[in-house]
């Protein structure tokens, strides 16, 4: 089985992922995936682009341990999810998530958790360049709702805590 | 007891550095941001109480509340935005 999690400079191919994702495992009848891609806008400034940071180590563990969470929680054959980090630009990808299933409901269901999860516990940091100069991208309250329709609390984007 | 530290994105920068090697009475995580905020300075802006900071233990998410080992590796760092 190749890895289920890679932190990478490099860009990648949603197809390549998927066929290497599914190859051989004819279990599968649903595959669902979600690319997330730089904007060129943000809280109402342009993006000229951005710098993604992260903490080594640690953000391979917890994306392992979010996808054997989604392993207990789904019926799903296999995950794979990949973050880029250092200098993007609007339209490139930043990071996809590709889960696989032997129907659909399991699949899309698993994909949205792993996003959720990985959205406020994962150690990424995104700083953007604006015309206004570079800023941090703040944590949104909608992301700690998102992971709390799974029954997980998140306090990630509380202030004053 | 020593711990290594490290800072991550907004207070890696409000610091100025990535990490240091500490001696600390510390017992908890808490207890070690107390200990660097009472240094003063840039460690004291970054880390200030009212801010938003996280923090890790052994590289897994941890609360202030989390009893701080021998040799542990404690990361402190803002809100993430990953995704």
């Amino acid at each position: 089985m190749s890895a289920r999690v890679s932190i990478q400079t490099a860009d990648f191919n949603l197809a390549d992922e998927v066929a290497a994702l599914r190859a051989g495992d004819s279990r599968v009848g649903a595959v669902c995936s979600f690319v997330g891609t730089v904007r060129d806008r943000n809280e109402g400034s342009s993006v000229a682009g951005m710098e993604l940071e992260h903490y080594p180590g640690m953000t391979e563990k917890a994306i392992e341990a979010m996808i054997d969470e989604a392993q207990r929680r789904f019926d799903i054959c296999a995950a794979r999810v990949i973050h880029r980090v250092g200098l993007l630009k609007p339209l490139d990808q930043i990071m996809m998530v590709a889960v696989t299933s032997a129907h659909r409901g399991q699949s899309f269901q698993a994909c949205e958790f792993l996003m959720d999860y990985l959205k406020t516990q994962a150690p990424f940091w995104k700083k953007e360049q604006t015309p206004q100069g570079a800023r941090w991208v703040d944590a949104r309250a909608s992301d700690d709702a998102a992971l709390a329709k799974w029954g997980i609390a998140a306090t990630n984007a509380v202030v004053g805590r | 007891m020593k711990v290594s530290v490290k800072y991550f994105a907004s207070v890696r920068e409000a610091i100025g550095l990535g990490g240091e090697d500490l001696e600390t009475s510390a017992l908890t995580l808490g207890a070690l941001r107390d200990e660097l905020i009472a240094r003063g300075g840039a460690h004291a802006e970054a880390l200030a109480r009212g801010r938003a900071v996280r923090m890790a233990l052994d590289q897994w998410m941890s609360e202030e509340s989390a009893a701080l080992p021998e040799g542990a590796e404690v990361a402190f760092f803002p809100p993430v935005t990953g995704g």
